[in-house]
């Protein structure tokens, strides 16, 4: 089966999303709404014709300060019938009522993305709604902030440790163009 | 060598206690048997058979409590800094830091960008030597225990550290 069936036996199946496919890059994708992306995971994990019964990684990709927005990759197999997709969503960075972003959890779906998700909370800080134990994964539990947001800053002490190589030095601003 | 012939009647060796024990100590440096990251590697290839550590009285033991020196072989992050000052603290006196690699050192590669390593294990416990390299070969960390070695036999101090502290609070008490 192709890319383009499995496109249109999605879009078919959920016409009220707006699905869009990018082909441009030698690995499709399809990019989905955020809001969407459980019900859509389940109908892909269930469909007798895709049965995508495995969840292979989720990547979480910061886009920056200037372009606002975050974004989640899902990568599925289908290992009986030798399929392979890719979805991705799209979705601001910071809500007006909540500093982290929310997204819906698949580790209902698939027990592999318990873990995932937590990491990609601990590094991240995005949020998944429903999940049944949203703790850091890597980081100390006191950990503060999510290190590989771009406006991230170390803090200056860990347990009474200094965590900057130069000890009392003041943090000079980024010259980074994504961060604030 | 010529043969010599035992004759049970023995000799005398003239040495002072500290100098004896000192040799005792260094002859016998017992590390804790822990690793970090890769430079762990290259200490379980200076313990095993081709750079045999043991020829040096040096063998790893399972606990800090029957450790005389603690080798910091790896990164030492901000989550396993609390557990490493812990495991020093658990070793009995006299005991003895081994700053293993770069990461140990100051950080190593993670000296800039690495929120989650402490920039050198000093900031958590004192260290002794220091063994350059990324990662040290088995030479290398030898030579370290080379270095130590002459750093406890140059050693006039006989009593624990704790004890002496005690002593001098001791005798503060006493006046005041």
């Amino acid at each position: 089966m192709t890319f383009q069936e499995i496109t249109d036996i999605i879009a078919g199946q959920f016409p009220e999303y707006a699905i869009t496919a990018e082909t441009k890059n030698p690995q499709p994708a399809l990019v989905v709404p955020a809001q969407g992306i459980a019900a859509l995971c389940r109908f892909l994990h269930e469909d007798e014709r895709l049965y995508f019964d495995y969840l292979a990684c989720i990547t979480a990709i910061d886009n920056g300060t200037t372009a606002e927005t975050m974004e989640l990759i899902y990568n599925l197999t289908s290992i009986p019938y030798g399929l392979d997709l890719t979805l991705k969503t799209i979705f601001p960075r910071n809500t007006a009522e909540a500093v982290l972003p929310s997204v819906p959890t698949v580790s209902h779906i698939w027990r592999t993305a318990d873990w995932h998700e937590r990491e990609a909370f601990d590094l991240m800080g995005i949020t998944f709604e429903g999940h049944p134990d949203l703790r850091r994964i890597l980081l100390p539990e006191d950990w503060e902030g999510h290190p590989l947001r771009k406006d991230y800053d170390a803090q200056e002490r860990y347990h009474g440790i200094y965590v900057r190589y130069e000890d009392g030095k003041e943090l000079e601003p980024s010259t980074n163009p994504d961060r604030a | 060598m010529s043969e010599r012939i035992k004759t049970g009647d023995g000799g005398i060796i003239l040495t002072n206690a500290e100098d004896l024990m000192n040799w005792a100590r260094l002859s016998s440096l017992w590390p804790m048997g822990f690793g970090l990251a890769c430079c762990a590697i290259e200490m379980m290839a200076t313990y095993a058979a081709n750079y045999d550590l043991e020829r040096f009285g040096i063998m790893p033991r399972p606990s800090p409590r029957q450790s005389d020196v603690m080798i910091v072989a790896g990164t030492v992050t901000f989550k396993m800094a609390d557990r490493i000052r812990r495991l020093y603290e658990q070793m009995p006196e006299p005991r003895y830091v081994i700053s293993m690699g770069s990461c140990s050192n100051c950080g190593g590669p993670y000296w800039e960008h690495g929120y989650h390593v402490v920039k050198g294990v000093d900031r958590i416990i004192p260290v002794d030597v220091y063994v350059p390299g990324c990662p040290p070969r088995p030479e290398a960390l030898i030579g370290g225990f080379m270095k130590l070695q002459e750093k406890i036999r140059g050693k006039q101090e006989a009593v624990p550290g704790l004890f002496l502290e005690m002593e001098a609070a001791g005798a503060q008490a006493v006046l005041s």
